[in-house]
């Protein structure tokens, strides 16, 4: 019986020719992220537990992003508390401002084709971008990792999404996922893996597979992963020159190795196939206060926008910044909208800087903040209060997730939320 | 093989974490304090007529809903000594190991029991009711640990020589 993606990622990590959907395997962790806000309660499991050291501290990523820079007094005791379990394990994968930790791992070189990832986010799912698996835990089960270096994992079942075609204009991956979510529902992927192909989705970039591979688990997945392929080679390539090469202990498969060992098999047996024609979406959004609350911009045009959030590790990348600036260029943001963006990485930033997006954005009347969670996390600048709204490009729409409990949080595309930012309600970037 | 017999509870699908233990009782300080809501959305009257070494034998999808650790907990504080479903939502799942509860996936189980019905259950191998095998995957031995130290803080306790 062949296999899909997930289950040879697996299989190859524990040894084995073949794993099946509901087997329980122990596998050997290749990284692990940690971050600001879990930090001192995996700390406090780590010493509970009796371990002294860590199993292997190169492969042991520390990242402050949420609470950076500290918006409240208490936040810079987690900084405190890392800092110490930093000298006593002597790790040495730190990043205490350079943006987001999803970005980082996988723009540092942390994360590579057919690695075994789990990070103390459920944003964790991102890495399938590179052809990993990775997923979110719990800080009891990071710090047992911490002191053995392995963890039990149930063999998921696949929903394999086939989208082929050409997006028409003015449509982004974040689009996709969004569709694809209110299509399956908050809860239509539990415990399954997504695994994407199709020829839409071989001519996306990595940074597009991202948003994808971000957002699964708001349809309650494992995880999601794209094949890899040139593109994604040529990425992990670059990645391991960032910040001064820190992710590159080991090296890369080759492509060919890749695709030998990590290609889904013609036969393998997938739980569902879902097959999209890319031609056929449009932009939509995410309403109030649902991730599945699906509705194509054409339906919401003209709700008045009292801000825009771009940024986040969903959309606060390079070419997000870069189709917001191809929307702005030349345009002013309506004048009684905040207009809030946020590189997802110092990198992003710096990149962002060099191509001149940042400065369009700023003409247009943006706010430029440091790299970090930011906004989409409602612990920094932009929080809002009742009765007001904002179209962000984020991942959760939750019920005072930004803010107070009365505020309306509609997700949407990078193209979508500048279009919005200069009309001053809502609408879709014109083609 | 490690056998126990006992009396069975009998749930549906789905079983979410609110109806295993409602938010509005998530912050009181104990798991002791919060064990007696449990269920309280559907059998308000179940928690009380739990007694320890009961099981509950349910449908699909057993602990679906959020993450609240807290859920496991107060299944396995109200005495139950394991959980048998078609399914479980996988958070719940590794919470509930995590936490020292024995689950175990069985398909055709439920379809056949009744409430108040006695199980026989020999761990990693079988479930005997009244006669019929209904056969159990065997777990990982690393898990069987983890549940029969009680948990996996102190399973890694253990595994450090510390207890």
């Amino acid at each position: 019986m062949g296999q899909t993606v997930v289950e040879k990622i697996l299989a190859r990590n524990i040894g084995v020719q073949a794993v099946k959907p509901g087997d329980i395997v122990t596998v050997n962790v290749d990284r692990v992220m940690l971050d600001d806000i879990m930090i001192p309660f995996i700390v406090d499991k780590f010493h509970e537990m009796g371990f002294e050291k860590v199993w292997d501290p190169d492969k042991v990523v520390l990242i402050y992003d949420h609470l950076v820079p500290a918006s409240q007094q208490d936040d810079t005791r987690h900084y405190r508390v890392g800092d110490e379990f930093v000298e006593e394990c002597g790790l040495t994968h730190v990043h205490r401002s350079d943006g987001i930790c999803h970005q980082l791992m996988t723009e540092a070189g942390y994360v590579k084709p057919g690695d075994i990832v789990f990070g103390t986010d459920s944003h964790t799912t991102t890495y399938g971008c590179v052809g990993a698996f990775s997923t979110g835990i719990g800080y009891t089960e990071m710090a047992a990792i911490l002191g053995t270096g392995t963890l039990w994992v149930k063999v998921p079942e696949t929903i394999r999404v086939v989208i082929d075609g050409k997006l028409p204009e003015g449509v982004m991956s974040k689009d996709i996922i969004l569709r694809l979510i209110g299509d399956l529902g908050a809860d239509g992927a539990t415990y399954r893996a997504l695994e994407f192909a199709g020829t839409t989705v071989e001519e996306m970039s990595v940074a597009s597979r991202m948003t994808m591979a971000n957002m699964a688990i708001e349809a309650g997945a494992k995880c999601a992963v794209f094949t890899p392929d040139e593109k994604t080679m040529e990425y992990c390539e670059q990645s391991r020159e960032n910040y001064g090469g820190c992710g590159a202990q080991e090296s890369l498969m080759s492509l060919e190795q890749v695709q030998k060992d990590l290609m889904g098999d013609p036969d393998a047996v997938y739980y569902q196939t879902i097959t999209y024609q890319a031609e056929d979406f449009q932009p939509v959004m995410a309403c109030p206060s649902q991730v599945d609350n699906i509705c194509n911009v054409s339906q919401l045009e003209g709700i008045t926008v009292d801000q825009v959030f771009i940024g986040s590790c969903t959309n606060g990348r390079l070419e997000d910044l870069q189709a917001a600036a191809s929307v702005l260029e030349g345009k002013k943001v309506a004048p009684f909208v905040k207009l809030i963006v946020t590189p997802a990485s110092r990198k992003v930033y710096e990149d962002a800087l060099a191509c001149g997006a940042l400065q369009t954005l700023m003409r247009a009347g943006a706010i430029i903040t440091h790299p970090g969670c930011g906004l989409c996390c409602g612990r920094t600048g932009g929080i809002l209060s009742d009765g007001e709204r904002v179209v962000a490009t984020n991942n959760r729409n939750f019920l005072g997730r930004m803010g107070t409990s009365k505020v309306e949080i509609y997700l949407a595309s990078p193209m979508t939320a500048a279009a919005c930012a200069a009309a001053g309600k809502i609408t879709a970037a014109k083609g | 093989m490690e056998q126990f017999t006992g009396r069975v509870w009998v749930l549906g699908d789905d079983i979410d974490t609110d109806i295993i233990i409602p938010t509005e009782y998530l912050a009181m300080k104990t798991i002791d304090d919060m064990k007696k809501y449990g269920f309280s959305p559907l059998r308000p009257e179940l928690a009380s007529q739990i007694k320890p070494g009961d099981m509950i034998v349910a449908g699909k999808n057993f602990g679906c809903g959020s993450s609240r650790e807290q859920a496991p907990e107060v299944v396995k504080a109200l005495g139950i000594r394991c959980v048998i479903a078609k399914s479980f939502a996988r958070i719940f799942f590794r919470n509930a190991i995590n936490n020292g509860l024995l689950l175990i996936e069985q398909p055709d189980l439920y379809d056949d029991v009744e409430e108040g019905d006695t199980i026989t259950v020999t761990v990693n191998q079988d479930v005997n009711h009244k006669g019929r095998q209904y056969p159990i995957a065997a777990l990982p031995e690393n898990l069987v640990e983890i549940i029969e130290a009680g948990g996996l803080v102190k399973a890694m306790r253990r595994r450090n020589g510390l207890d």
